[in-house]
């Protein structure tokens, strides 16, 4: 049943304040972090709300993102509901833990504002941060609205506590594009969080009464059998998260999906980028189709789980598939996001090319021209047969 | 576990209490570090958690699919068992507030070996002790990386060969001075910091018990030797931490609140410190230094140990 | 250890607290030690007791009933450090070689 239009309440918030918002509402026990631009708001907001009594959870102000992502574990292991926020370098010093907390089967919420990795030292948004900790075995999605933030961290918890998952979950936003940027956000009523969210029910948490031996020492002869299940319950993923939207969208009219398809249906060209990219790239395709371009826009919110079933019979029988991204694997046969999806359209009867486009790094501006220089290029390659396998746009060179 | 009103100090009392650790633990012959953990069992009040860092303690006592531990235990990595401890405790007072966690309170213990607390851990537990969570951190200092095979440490003594300090023609072992990192822990300001060791176990559980009391954070040092890495005999454990002490090189006291500091009973009963060659012949790791090209530095050594010894006494206003 | 990944614990986690007793490490033993009970303080009024509370494996065994003590060794476990010997008072306990 969706809620009433008076009961919503719209606010213009940055994508962090939309966290942070989501963060108050979603009845944390406990969220450990230390700042870091451009996620500092999210944690500022929500002390904010700690000092005015409006949250019932312990904050930890901890010495190092290490150690936040060790508290988080901590409290998680205990039963709690927890979340932390990061990016850029003080992810990168999680990193150890991320894959501890994936493995011990942790239900963190990690908020990150995607930002560029050191050196040279850069504040401003790329995606080299979530792209670093792919393997990490923390499900990730990535969002293009502050709405989409605020909603995507709701659903987060629903998903990481889920007893088919019990995964973390990273929920990026753009670090400034979106970390900063005012948009108009509808915030769902207290109560009705309150019942879409519920309450965690952990299982084999650390309690005196029921003593168990957390996170011994697995060798030869067990440690496979651990990854095995850490794979299968990722794999699970889509399923439950498309269960968990759909209540969602009941509440609220709004979805999202596993990625969001835009003009993809007749397109000859597809657009495959990631979070704010996805707006721009909306706007090219409208152009573009006013030329009498078919072009469209897949725009990717699960990074991982990796949807390559669905992307493959998204893409259908389009010609190209123009992969725009903001991260290097350098020395890579192409870069993460092309990577996976040239995996994902292997198999194709008519198999597309698949161009790899990095773009915006540290923060470059990634203006529609960027988009209208990839597609022609694009156009370009269809028509020679061949292609390079990654191209750099918006450098010097 | 059962809430217990008082630390057992007597045999009769120890046997009634059901060990935390139980046998078929893979630590080495002759390993003090499962006796501290015994004794840091006897001290415990009531519903307790552990939260271990990664070390020759983690490692051996929880190879899968077996545990020794009989209380609830975690191990997330090798630096952090003070942050994760944090978010234990944290995480256990709200939910309590919230209905959803059945102990108002749980004795939160984080442990890790000198490795991880001296080195690699140490801006964790100063974090921790800083935020004042109201855990017990125990530092078991077994003087160098025992688990990865005997690399120096900041715990590591001045002389001692390790597999990272080599005793060769040229340098005799470790030349830098062991971190004195209760005292660092004691100028965090917190209301109990207090050094220990096996042989002396009616102070260790005593004071084991007092850092369980205290509101907020508490630090033990428990000396813990390892007959593996020092070339010590098996049996000699429990002797050279008595030795340890009795030669000043891991005195016996407490300091309350980073200011009031008190000389514990064995190492105040010392009326002159034992020589540090009497430590130093028990062990191979110490056994270059007897080589006469090193007589110099070995008296170094004592210098320094009996210097550190006297500026202890003045600050426990012991003469 | 022939379990598939689906009939083990989540994530390693050791339901059973303490089971490392199913793990017998008195093998790993060179010595072993030997206990006479005619100076031994437990025995003789249940004092004393330093090789039980020193001893790394949990391998010493006193009991009492009706006000008689006894002592065993739990050698499925005894590693054969030597500890209770070194630090017995008495000299009650000795190493003999396996």
């Amino acid at each position: 049943m969706s809620v009433p239009k008076d009961k919503i309440t719209v606010e213009g918030l940055t994508g962090d304040a939309a966290i942070a918002h989501a963060l108050k509402q979603a009845d944390l026990d406990v969220l450990a972090a230390y700042p870091i631009t451009p996620q500092t708001i999210i944690v500022e907001d929500y002390q904010r709300f700690a000092a005015d009594g409006e949250v019932n959870a312990a904050v930890i102000p901890v010495e190092s993102e290490h150690s936040a992502m060790s508290a988080c574990v901590g409290a998680s292991a205990v039963g709690g509901r927890v979340a932390t926020a990061s990016a850029s370098a003080g992810l990168a010093l999680m990193w150890e833990i991320l894959y501890v907390a994936a493995s011990m089967r942790m239900p963190i919420v990690f908020t990150v504002a995607n930002r560029a990795l050191s050196g040279p030292i850069n504040i401003h948004n790329d995606h080299s941060d979530g792209m670093g900790m792919r393997d990490s075995g923390f499900i990730q999605l990535y969002c293009q609205s502050s709405q989409e933030a605020y909603d995507t961290t709701l659903m987060a918890f629903r998903l990481a506590e889920h007893h088919d998952v019990l995964l973390p979950v990273m929920v990026g936003i753009d670090g400034f594009i979106v970390s900063h940027n005012v948009e108009r956000v509808e915030m769902l009523p207290d109560d009705v969080v309150e019942k879409f969210v519920g309450v965690r029910v952990p299982i084999q948490n650390l309690n005196p009464n029921t003593p168990l031996t957390l996170g011994p020492l697995a060798l030869t002869d067990y440690y496979f059998e651990f990854k095995e299940q850490q794979s299968r319950a990722i794999m699970g993923v889509p399923k439950v998260y498309k269960e968990i939207e759909a209540e969602f969208e009941k509440i609220t009219g709004r979805k999202y999906g596993l990625f969001e398809t835009y003009k993809t249906e007749d397109a000859d060209i597809i657009i495959l980028a990631m979070s704010s990219m996805g707006g721009t790239a909306k706007v090219v395709a409208d152009a573009l189709r006013e030329r009498g371009e078919k072009i469209g826009v897949i725009r990717l919110k699960m990074f991982r789980p990796f949807p390559a079933e669905e992307i493959a019979k998204a893409v259908g029988d389009a010609k190209a598939v123009a992969v725009f991204e903001k991260a290097m694997s350098f020395g890579g046969a192409a870069h993460p996001l092309a990577v996976e999806v040239r995996t994902a359209l292997y198999e194709a009867k008519e198999r597309p090319m698949v161009l790899d486009f990095v773009v915006g790094l540290g923060g470059r501006d990634v203006p529609p021209t960027t988009f209208v220089d990839g597609i022609e290029k694009t156009k370009e390659y269809l028509k020679a047969g061949k292609a390079p396998k990654y191209e750099t746009l918006g450098v010097r060179k | 576990m059962a809430t217990e009103d008082k630390p057992a100090v007597s045999i009769k009392d120890m046997l009634k209490r059901e060990p935390i650790l139980s046998s078929g633990h893979r630590m080495c012959a002759g390993c003090a570090a499962p006796t501290v953990v015994k004794l840091m069992g006897m001290a415990l009040r009531g519903p307790t958690i552990v939260c271990e860092n990664t070390g020759c303690l983690e490692v051996a006592t929880t190879i899968y699919p077996y545990t020794a531990w009989k209380i609830p235990w975690i191990h997330v990595a090798f630096e952090n068992a003070a942050a994760v401890a944090s978010g234990v405790i944290e995480a256990t007072k709200v939910m309590y507030s919230k209905g959803r966690y059945e102990h108002e309170h749980v004795d939160v213990i984080a442990l890790g070996g000198d490795g991880s607390s001296f080195d690699i851990g140490f801006g964790a537990i100063s974090g921790a002790m800083e935020r004042g969570h109201d855990m017990v951190y125990m530092c078991y200092d077994n003087g160098a990386y025992q688990n990865t095979g005997i690399q120096r440490s900041g715990a590591t003594f001045t002389g001692q060969e390790t597999t990272t300090s080599w005793a060769g023609s040229k340098i005799p072992g470790k030349l830098e001075r062991k971190k004195p990192l209760a005292e660092i822990i004691a100028a965090h300001r917190i209301p109990y910091v207090a050094t220990s060791e096996p042989y002396n176990y009616r102070d260790f559980i005593t004071k084991f018990r007092k850092a369980l009391e205290v509101e907020g954070p508490a630090f033990i040092h428990a000396f813990s030797p390892c007959p593996r890495g020092w070339r010590s005999a098996t049996g000699a454990s429990i002797s050279l931490s008595k030795l340890a002490v009795e030669t000043g090189l891991h005195p016996l006291y407490e300091v309350i609140n980073g200011e009031e500091w008190i000389m514990s009973g064995p190492s105040k009963r010392i009326k002159e410190l034992k020589p540090v060659d009497e430590y130093f012949k028990t062990q191979g790791q110490f056994k270059h230094l007897f080589k006469p090209e090193w007589e110099d530095f070995r008296k170094r050594i004592q210098d320094q140990v009996t210097h550190d010894w006297e500026l202890l006494k003045k600050k426990c206003g012991v003469d | 250890m022939s379990e598939k990944y689906n009939e083990i614990p989540m994530a390693g986690n050791i339901l059973e607290p303490g089971n490392s007793e199913k793990y017998k490490t008195g093998g790993w033993r060179a010595e072993k030690p030997i206990h006479n009970n005619e100076k031994c303080l437990w025995i003789k009024n249940g004092t004393c007791g330093r090789c039980w509370i020193f001893c790394p494996d949990m391998s010493v065994i006193l009991t009492e009933k009706d006000g008689k003590y006894s002592y065993a060794y739990n050698y499925d476990y005894c590693k054969g450090c030597g500890i209770c010997a070194t630090e017995c008072p008495t000299d009650s306990i000795h190493m003999e070689k396996e």
